[in-house]
């Protein structure tokens, strides 16, 4: 294969004593669709919080896009990142939170064009194209001048989708994006997810107890237990044939549960 | 005599005390949010100077502050031969200013820290830099939260103009003092003083609950 858009080399993620991820490596292809599933507390949404710079690294590195995520290459040694080699970085990816973190002060409309317009620099027309695209997509068009306090949970996650796009990011982070919805509300947004798993360029890397989509839109998908991978395969080998007996446990609790 | 008669002088007095308390207003306002902004700053000496302000005015009592720009400040500018002595009035604008600058600040750094850290996480992830992320982020969440505490600043500030009688200034309550003594009428214009600075205590929490409702608008509409 390719190089990969993402490697984790021997990373390791602690808090104070406790240690979260020890010597992770792990990697995701261009426009590959991965998901990560596994028990709570098990560093799922570690890895991502990690990928998207909202926490950083004791040891090892991550690249994306070849380049180290976390460091920069000086004098042909490596020092801890700037903020603006994390800015720079930051650039490729983008991230749909659990709890959707819209902005609460800012319409629809504005939660889509803030970031476009004062990050990117986008002109105030060519923002709001690309935002009203964004709905269009999402299906939302006709909230564009609602506050998120006024849309329901299924639709605040859908602008937190959108949102994420405008940005044009190549890697998409996924940390449970159903998780915090009533069951009725899960599918709408699951099937934005599914539209944007048809496109062959973005890479995808999520986190869900969402069984039966991860095997559906899923290329592989990867089973955590204490801050590793513990097995991985094509959706179909590991819901179907997991092989070690700690997968088959999880899958059998969630699957009944 | 009639208390119409008084009417004028006190009006006269109202109007500098008007004056004193939205001057100081003013000026608190832009020192709450400079040193309440620079106490959370990653610059150790932002930071330094912002506490040592807080500290300190907020140790100290606003007459001794003021008795100490007005009296004291000269003496020592004449010591090391500078002139600074101030007219009473930017004595007490200053010392006003700087008294409500020091807790506002306390109110606008708990504002912007009771911002949920979600926030600040979703606006790094959409790559905001942090003055970016403070400006458009993190104020207009935390200004809204600011609002019950500045008004409860602003009526202590327009109490606290009555001070600036003791150095000199023709306020409300140095215009009354003048006609307690020429009419020795105690009653009467204590009354009148008390409901003049009631009234205008009362137009001014007016004033900032339509601020508030006008920098909270979109809150209206969390379902
Ligand atoms: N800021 C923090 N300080 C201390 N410990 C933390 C912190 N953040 C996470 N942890 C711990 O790190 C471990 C991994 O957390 P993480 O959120 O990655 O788990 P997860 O697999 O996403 O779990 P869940 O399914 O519950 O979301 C947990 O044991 C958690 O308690
Ligand atoms: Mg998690």
């Amino acid at each position: 294969m390719s190089d990969p858009i993402i490697a984790f080399d021997k990373v390791k993620k602690a808090y104070g004593h406790f240690t979260v991820i020890n010597e992770l490596n792990f990697e995701v292809q261009r426009g590959e669709k991965v998901t990560i599933i596994g028990p709570s507390g098990s560093g799922k949404s570690t890895v991502l919080r990690i990928l998207m710079t909202l926490e950083g690294i004791n040891g090892g590195v991550v690249y994306v896009g070849g380049e180290p995520l976390w460091h920069e290459r000086l004098n042909g040694s490596m020092v801890p990142a700037s903020e603006r080699h994390l800015r720079k970085m930051r650039t490729q990816l983008g991230m749909v939170f659990q709890q959707f973190n819209l902005f609460p002060h800012m319409s629809v409309l504005r939660n889509l064009t803030e970031a476009p317009r004062v990050v990117l620099g986008l002109s105030k027309e060519k923002a709001r194209q690309r935002a009203e695209e964004l709905l269009e997509l999402v299906g939302l068009v006709d909230q564009a001048h609602k506050f998120p306090g006024q849309l329901s949970g299924g639709q605040q996650q859908r602008v937190g989708i959108a949102r994420a796009l405008a940005m044009r990011p190549k890697i998409m982070l996924f940390d449970e994006p159903t998780s915090a919805l009533d069951p009725e509300l899960v599918g709408e947004v699951l099937n934005v997810i599914r539209k944007l798993a048809a496109e062959h360029d973005l890479t995808m890397v999520m986190v869900t107890h969402e069984m039966r989509f991860a095997r559906e839109i899923s290329d592989r998908v990867c089973f955590f237990d204490k801050g590793r991978i513990h097995e991985q395969g094509t959706p179909e080998q590991l819901f179907s044939q997991p092989k070690e007996q700690r997968t088959r446990e999880f899958l059998k609790a969630v699957l009944n549960g | 005599m009639h208390w119409s008669n008084y009417l004028e002088p006190l009006a006269r007095g109202a109007w500098v005390t008007i004056q004193f308390t939205l001057y100081s207003m003013f000026f608190g306002a832009i020192c709450s949010f400079a040193f309440g902004i620079g106490k959370l700053s990653k610059n150790w000496i932002l930071r330094g100077i912002s506490i040592v302000y807080i500290e300190v005015f907020r140790g100290t009592s606003l007459l001794v502050q003021l008795f100490w720009l007005f009296f004291a400040l000269p003496i020592a500018g004449d010591m090391i031969g500078i002139d600074l002595r101030l007219p009473p009035v930017t004595a007490g604008v200053i010392a006003l200013s700087l008294n409500l600058g020091a807790y506002g600040a306390e109110v606008v750094r708990g504002a912007i820290e009771a911002v949920s850290p979600s926030q600040y996480e979703a606006a790094r992830a959409l790559n905001f830099s942090s003055l970016q992320t403070l400006w458009r982020i993190a104020l207009p969440q935390a200004i809204p939260e600011m609002m019950p505490s500045f008004s409860n600043l602003a009526i202590g500030a327009l109490k606290d103009t009555s001070l600036v009688s003791l150095i000199t200034l023709t306020d409300l309550t140095f215009a009354a003092e003048q006609l307690r003594n020429f009419y020795q009428d105690s009653a009467t214009v204590y009354t009148m003083v008390l409901l003049m600075y009631f009234g205008m205590a009362l137009v001014l929490s007016m004033a900032m609950r339509l601020l508030e409702l006008s920098v909270t608008r979109w809150r209206g509409t969390v379902r």
